[in-house]
């Protein structure tokens, strides 16, 4: 393998790549852009529920109960449906998440000693935050007995558990902190694979791939001279998310640098090893773009737990999780930016990313050099 | 108007003729669907739970029995002092810690509230909070009981009864709040975007690329008329999955489909429309496949799908977002899909959505073609 053929194909590549500021721009813009989203405007909890309630009662308890509910802020009142309104309308035109419905006599009930009913209608198209918004109205309605059995008084002790809960490495659950990581992972994941896997594809559309055949150049020095600016404009997007990371969300690597450059080095190789494996099978840009996106970019996002937790998929999932290299580089990319350890921890993690990497150049190599020679 | 179906006739040849082309836009979506489907999931169990009880009495293991009979969590280990539970959580081989102290048993006998601490590692602060959620619902429980335990003792010494609320909750759409029903269907707008956004955008940048668009605009085709030739393959495709995958969420992953299912082709169309639109947008600006690619998948499809609502709530979103996502196709098609598969809503219910999507694909197309006979002329 010559050095200066290998420069000179890189260097035509990243010529090329230069000449097309638009996808350098998106190259290198994008996952700060997609960071920006996650930090700013993407969460999973629940605020600001839209809640409407029906109150037959009009008493000092049917109000304190509303009180308890709008005052824990969790809920904004925008209703306050008179009797015998479709109250199912109100959630189907997506005007109310919850209704809470305090039936007549609820006050009288409560005062006699009864058990009172109070009905909490929901909109469970959106399972999750359904959940959450019963886990709340549960929590307030606890709440308001214990302080009924309090204030009646008696020399009883009540005494609940207090329970006092601690959050390490992440100690506000700031979901920007394990965002970090994730995005790292995948980002790199599509732009590694989609950019070499269209590079090369994109010769062989154009017809150019002849012309490169008929010149000395080896394949081996050919595939390393084709990724090498594309593992150069990954490493710049990945110093970008950091910086990004570091000043505008306050996320610092606590780890070593020199590990984190290593782990990124290590799965980089293989998702740009990915990529020619790609472009060996496909023969048209759309093509490549379905399978790269369909291969690296979906499992990246869900088979890595990245957001959704792969202990509670069911096995035959978890099983092919094991063959998607950002399950790894996600837990050795948290350890490292946010638990300050180092890759002596995860060894099983390192060691697959590694295997990945050689496996997959290996059959790249492999299958592109028996096309070309 | 025969111009216009040899045209039309010619792009599906086209499309045949990369002959790994119409499997990969039939299959891709399959793949997706049913991936999908089983992954995205945001229901929290087994998580492993290390122990930390320096009480060992019968009250403290009540409260463990409570953590392990839960299902959300799994013991995977127990250490002597909060001091040695680092490892567990720095490796990962465990999420969250239970520490009980030594004087719980006697707090409670005492009638003191004691203490309970749970330590979570916050890398996934998602599932961390979900199961610090869990932790304290437990402990709640628990502490529900044992006070409820004291009621009639309470009741006794003061001579009356006290009343209790009690909440009775109704789930309307999805009764069991089983989440795959609010994902899957949000898999039909993801791979409708594919097909008639990204590919068909591509598709036209293409002939670009090769230099063949110059060759229609000799042919006396209208403008017009290329672009219905150029974008119909790609329609009826989008149809063939909106089918496909309709049948897929139904059959396969049982959610229901309360509404009129030639709705939600009507709809679908106004959807398209946009989609398409967009893809056509994108193929006037850029010059290369590649770009096409780009521009589809990181500037328009990413945050559109995540500002859509589809997958994270627009309510959580701070307002200017909020506002942004109004002129979003995606988010309408979200109401509308969740509309007809979940609540059975007739187009009484979404015409405001149906409106919206009506409004923004003409104004896309509009440009889109303008920006498109400028670029043939």
């Amino acid at each position: 393998m010559s050095p200066r053929k290998l420069w000179s194909v890189a260097w035509k590549e990243l010529i090329q790549s230069a000449r097309d500021p638009l996808s350098l721009g998106m190259l290198l813009g994008v996952p700060c852009m997609m960071l920006l989203l996650y930090g700013y405007a993407l969460s999973f909890d629940v605020r600001h529920i839209r809640l409407a309630v029906q109150d037959n009662d009009k008493s000092v308890a049917s109000r304190d109960l509303i009180a308890s509910f709008v005052n824990s802020t969790y809920f904004d009142l925008v209703a306050t449906p008179p009797p015998g309104t479709d109250l199912e309308k109100l959630t189907a035109r997506r005007t109310a998440k919850a209704v809470l419905v305090i039936p007549e006599r609820t006050a009288e009930n409560l005062a006699a000693g009864r058990t009172a009913q109070v009905q909490l209608l929901l909109d469970g198209s959106d399972s999750n935050m359904a959940a959450t918004i019963l886990g709340y109205a549960n929590a307030l309605v606890a709440a308001a007995n214990v302080t009924r059995l309090t204030e009646a008084g008696g020399k009883i002790a009540l005494a609940p558990i207090d329970f006092e809960p601690r959050v390490w490495y992440n100690p506000d659950l700031d979901s920007t902190h394990f965002l970090v990581p994730g995005l790292i992972g995948f980002i790199l994941m599509l732009t590694a694979v989609l950019s070499t896997a269209l590079s090369v594809v994109r010769e062989k559309e154009r017809g150019t791939m002849e012309q490169i055949r008929v010149t000395s150049l080896k394949p081996g020095e050919l595939i390393v001279g084709k990724t090498l600016p594309y593992l150069g404009i990954s490493l710049s997007a990945t110093v970008l998310i950091l910086l990004a990371a570091r000043f505008l969300f306050g996320v610092a690597v606590t780890g070593s640098y020199l590990h984190l450059f290593a782990a990124t080095l290590i799965y980089l190789i293989g998702a740009l090893g990915f990529g020619l494996l790609i472009s060996s099978m496909v023969d048209t840009q759309a093509m490549a773009f379905q399978a790269g996106s369909l291969a690296s970019m979906l499992p990246a996002i869900f088979l890595s737990g990245f957001i959704f937790p792969l202990r509670s998929m069911p096995w035959p999932l978890q099983w092919i999780s094991y063959a998607v290299p950002a399950r790894y580089f996600n837990v050795v990319l948290r350890g490292v930016i946010l638990k300050g350890a180092g890759l002596e921890s995860y060894p099983r993690d390192v060691g697959f990313l590694l295997l990945y990497a050689t496996v997959v150049l290996v059959l790249a190599y492999v299958r592109l050099s028996r096309k070309e020679v | 108007m025969q111009a216009l179906l040899s045209m039309i006739r010619k792009e599906f040849q086209q499309l045949r003729q990369d002959r790994k082309m119409i499997p990969a836009m039939i299959v891709g979506p399959v793949i997706q669907l049913i991936v999908l489907g089983f992954a995205a999931n945001l229901d929290v169990n087994h998580i492993p739970l290390v122990l930390v009880d320096q009480d060992r009495t019968p009250a403290s293991r009540a409260l463990v029995d409570r953590f392990t009979g839960s299902g959300y969590f799994d013991l995977v280990g127990s250490e002597e002092t909060a001091q040695t539970i680092e490892p567990w959580l720095v490796e990962g081989k465990a999420q969250i810690a239970l520490v009980i102290p030594s004087s719980y048993g006697e707090d409670l006998a005492a009638g003191r509230p004691p203490k309970v601490q749970a330590i979570a590692d916050g890398t996934d602060s998602n599932s961390s909070g979900l199961g610090l959620g869990y932790v304290s619902q437990i402990v709640s429980g628990e502490g529900a009981e044992l006070v409820a335990a004291k009621r009639p003792l309470l009741e006794k010494t003061i001579g009356k009864p006290v009343g209790e609320l009690e909440l009775v909750p109704r789930v309307w759409y999805n009764p069991d709040l089983r989440s795959r029903w609010f994902y899957v269907p949000a898999v039909l707008a993801m791979v409708l975007m594919l097909v008639t956004m990204i590919l068909p955008s591509m598709a036209v940048v293409k002939e670009k690329e090769i230099g063949t668009l110059e060759q229609l605009i000799v042919t006396p085709l209208r403008p017009w008329q290329i672009i219905l030739g150029k974008l119909t393959p790609f329609v009826v495709v989008g149809m063939l999955d909106l089918c496909l995958i309709t049948g897929l969420v139904t059959g396969l992953f049982k959610v229901p489909l309360r509404g009129s299912f030639l709705l939600l082709v009507a709809l679908t169309f106004l959807f398209l429309m946009t989609t398409l639109g967009l893809g056509l947008l994108v193929s006037s600006l850029v010059r290369t496949q590649q770009q096409a690619m780009g521009f589809c998948v990181y500037v328009l499809m990413v945050p559109m799908i995540y500002l859509s609502g589809l997958i994270f709530p627009i309510e959580n979103m701070p307002h200017g977002f909020q506002v942004a996502s109004t002129v979003i196709p995606v988010r309408y098609y979200a109401n509308i899909l969740r509309g007809i598969f979940l609540k059975g809503a007739g187009i009484d219910v979404l015409w405001p959505d149906a409106l919206a999507l009506l409004i923004i694909g003409t104004t896309v197309l509009t440009l889109a073609s303008l920006r498109f006979r400028k670029s043939l002329d």
